[in-house]
């Protein structure tokens, strides 16, 4: 039976997927956010065994790097679905029946939020605030903001993800 | 050539705005008329969206709000030289809601193409910097001072005395840090500075740098925000090429380079020690003060932070004069505020005026009431970590220290209007929740308090001892109030108590609805 592998015991390689974007900022500790956006934007997540990659590129600690990952909810270490939902919970959007809207939108795609469809297609996730607050309630769906939603354009729209 | 202007700001595309601009331009080149699709800002009408214009001899006439299905009408009806449809609504300069405004610093919200730097200069931009560039740093700090300017971001701190005490600063590196992290539900005025004009964003920063004797700036922006960090960094490339920003701006001896970054969905860093340790690359956790930012900052260097809001007004102070920004406005808050309507109003959006106006002038006259035409029970004023106001306080002025002293805050100047289904305890545990989740979780009271909170306030609604809950609730948010290091857990009771104080009817009812 294999040991749990801890940060500390992976290994990386020079081929790690994380370090070209490192480079590209000139391995400076100061944009790492930017980073794990690009590490994320390319692979759909950021790997857990890229961070020591990353800490090593940056001269900072595995733990550094590790803590600035998990502190931010953009940040995701395991992979998600094709597609990110991400409806806003805020109060402009409540105000607008957001709560009935997330009810709603969680049986239909049978997942709870933060969760991923079976098919893996779309994750759920909770947005607090897309200034999109005067025109309630309010979604995004990868980076396109969609606004005046209900339950049916919800539906249509990962209708739409499927072809 | 017909001008027609579709909207890019992403309350417009966020209805449909690209496909009505398509639609449009197919429909336009079937029957052979020669148009020139414009995507301008919005004018911040966000009921009307997609709100189409066109220009006529007798200015630009509106129709709105436009989908992809009203446009072969809009054809028969000529819309393109001004006809009148159904979804028309004239000229737009004459429209109530935009000529009751006093847009100072959205003057061009609407008009121009939001990367058009010819649109920018045309409209009085760069009078500000160009100014400026002709100014000492201490003049310049002078002038803002002189405005009343206080910073927009919600706290309301005197922007020319930040200034001051980095100008005054002794140190081989300063910095310009633009807070664009603007999280507070039911405000969105930094994303329409952003999107719809952001080179004045770019002056303002500039100015603040010649200002404080600052090289760098970095603007800050939520990562929920993704047009606008696309449209940031497309100005700021284009201002660079036209030389209003990097070396030798404008022939002059002054440098500013400005860099966008990206936010990664922590309510936190909008509090501006957690974002200067967001831009250093690490987790948004709040410094504790002293010393300020403005003194140990960005690395550890004398900072300027500012919301977009605050950046965002000074080229009008700069290029009109002190005088002139200050003429509006009451008692210690001058100038205008860009109030942003939301949630349940029927004629949501960006309504700029000066201090002074009442939130019932705001939500009647501009917003024409509720959304679902139901009546007005509670209003939230200056986001997630302002009170719940009720119907009797709708008449205060919008003033930093009228709202201060009825324990409510300005804030960013948004207002998210609730009809009267709303459930108050529902609120005042939505705000708990919301601190447990965003706390950056460095202080205790804010960390573990606010996860009590919710417990408690859970509690209080399912009838269990409620009148000892209820004081308890009260003694955990004074120790909120007064032991959190930050305004995340010092601000969060007035969500809960305004709740508790205003709608004490929604925490006291019977066992059995609590009991689902």
């Amino acid at each position: 039976m294999a040991k749990k592998t801890t940060l500390i015991d992976l290994q990386f390689g020079k081929s790690d997927p994380a370090t070209p974007f490192c480079a590209k900022y000139g391995n400076k500790p100061d944009a790492l956010l930017e980073i794990l956006h690009d590490v994320q934007n390319e692979l759909g997540h950021v790997p857990e065994t890229s961070l020591p990659a990353i800490a090593h590129a940056l001269n900072l600690s595995r733990a550094e790097v590790y803590g600035v990952a998990t502190f931010y909810h953009d940040f995701h270490l395991k992979p998600t679905g094709k597609h990110h939902l991400k409806l806003c919970s805020a109060e402009a959007c409540q105000s607008m029946g957001g709560r009935g809207l997330l009810a709603a939108v969680e049986k239909f795609l049978n997942v709870k939020m933060g969760g991923t469809t079976a098919d893996g297609l779309v994750t759920l996730e909770a947005t607090y605030c897309l200034g999109l607050c005067a025109s309630a309630p309010a979604m995004m769906i990868d980076n396109r903001p969609v606004a005046r939603v209900n339950a049916d354009k919800v539906k249509s729209i990962v209708e739409g993800l499927r072809t | 050539m017909i001008k027609i202007y579709v909207p890019r700001d992403s309350s417009a595309k966020a209805v449909g705005a690209d496909e009505v601009a398509a639609a449009i331009a197919a429909e336009a080149a079937a029957q052979k008329i020669s148009v020139q699709i414009v995507r301008n800002s919005s004018r911040g009408m966000a009921w009307l969206e997609t709100f189409v214009e066109v220009e006529t001899p007798n200015g630009r006439m509106g129709y709105g709000p436009i989908e992809v299905g009203d446009v072969k009408r809009l054809f028969a009806a000529k819309f393109y030289e001004g006809g009148n449809d159904q979804l028309g609504h004239g000229l737009v300069d004459e429209l109530p809601y935009l000529k009751n405004q006093e847009r100072l610093t959205f003057a061009r919200a609407g008009i121009t193409d939001p990367v058009s730097l010819g649109d920018y200069v045309a409209h009085g931009g760069f009078e500000g910097l160009k100014k400026a560039l002709a100014m000492t740093g201490a003049a310049i700090v002078a002038e803002v001072t002189e405005s009343g300017l206080r910073g927009r971001g919600g706290a309301g701190f005197p922007t020319g005395i930040k200034w001051k005490t980095v100008h005054d600063a002794k140190a081989d590196q300063k910095y310009v840090c633009c807070n664009a992290d603007e999280g507070d539900s039911g405000t969105f005025a930094d994303r329409m500075v952003m999107e719809g004009d952001p080179f004045m964003l770019i002056e303002g920063m500039t100015i603040a740098g010649i200002a404080s004797g600052a090289t760098k700036g970095f603007i800050y922006i939520r990562s929920e925000y993704p047009d606008a960090i696309a449209t940031m960094k497309e100005a700021i490339g284009i201002a660079v090429e036209a030389k209003w920003l990097g070396q030798n701006i404008q022939s002059t001896d002054h440098c500013f380079d400005l860099e966008v970054r990206r936010g990664a969905g922590a309510y936190i860093c909008g509090e501006e020690t957690a974002m200067l340790e967001s831009l250093e690359g690490k987790r948004g956790m709040v410094r504790a003060k002293p010393p300020i930012p403005a003194l140990v900052g960005l690395f550890g260097k004398p900072t300027i932070i500012n919301n977009v809001l605050s950046f965002a007004a000074v080229p009008y102070i700069l290029s009109n004069g002190a005088t002139a920004y200050k003429n509006y406005g009451m008692g210690r808050s001058r100038g205008t505020l860009p109030f942003q309507l939301a949630g349940n109003i029927k004629q949501g959006g960006l309504v700029e005026k000066a201090f002074g106006i009442t939130l019932r002038t705001l939500i009647n006259d501009f917003g024409g009431g509720t959304f679902t035409g139901r009546k007005v029970r509670a209003v939230q004023v200056g986001g997630p970590l302002g009170s719940y106001l009720p119907d009797s306080q709708l008449d205060l002025p919008m003033d930093y220290e009228t709202f201060a002293a009825n324990a409510a805050m300005v804030g960013h100047g948004g207002l998210v209007v609730f009809d009267d289904s709303v459930d108050m305890a529902a609120q005042a545990r939505f705000a708990m929740e919301f601190c447990a989740i965003e706390s950056c979780g460095k202080c205790t009271p804010c960390r573990i308090g606010s996860t009590r909170g919710a417990e408690t306030i859970d509690k209080i609604v399912a009838g269990v001892d409620r009148d000892a809950n209820l004081l308890l609730l009260e003694d955990l948010c004074q120790t909120m109030t007064d032991g959190s290091l930050c305004a995340m857990g010092g601000l969060t009771p007035m969500p809960v108590m305004s709740a508790v104080k205003h709608f004490p009817e929604d925490f006291d009812r019977p066992m059995m609805q609590a009991a689902e």
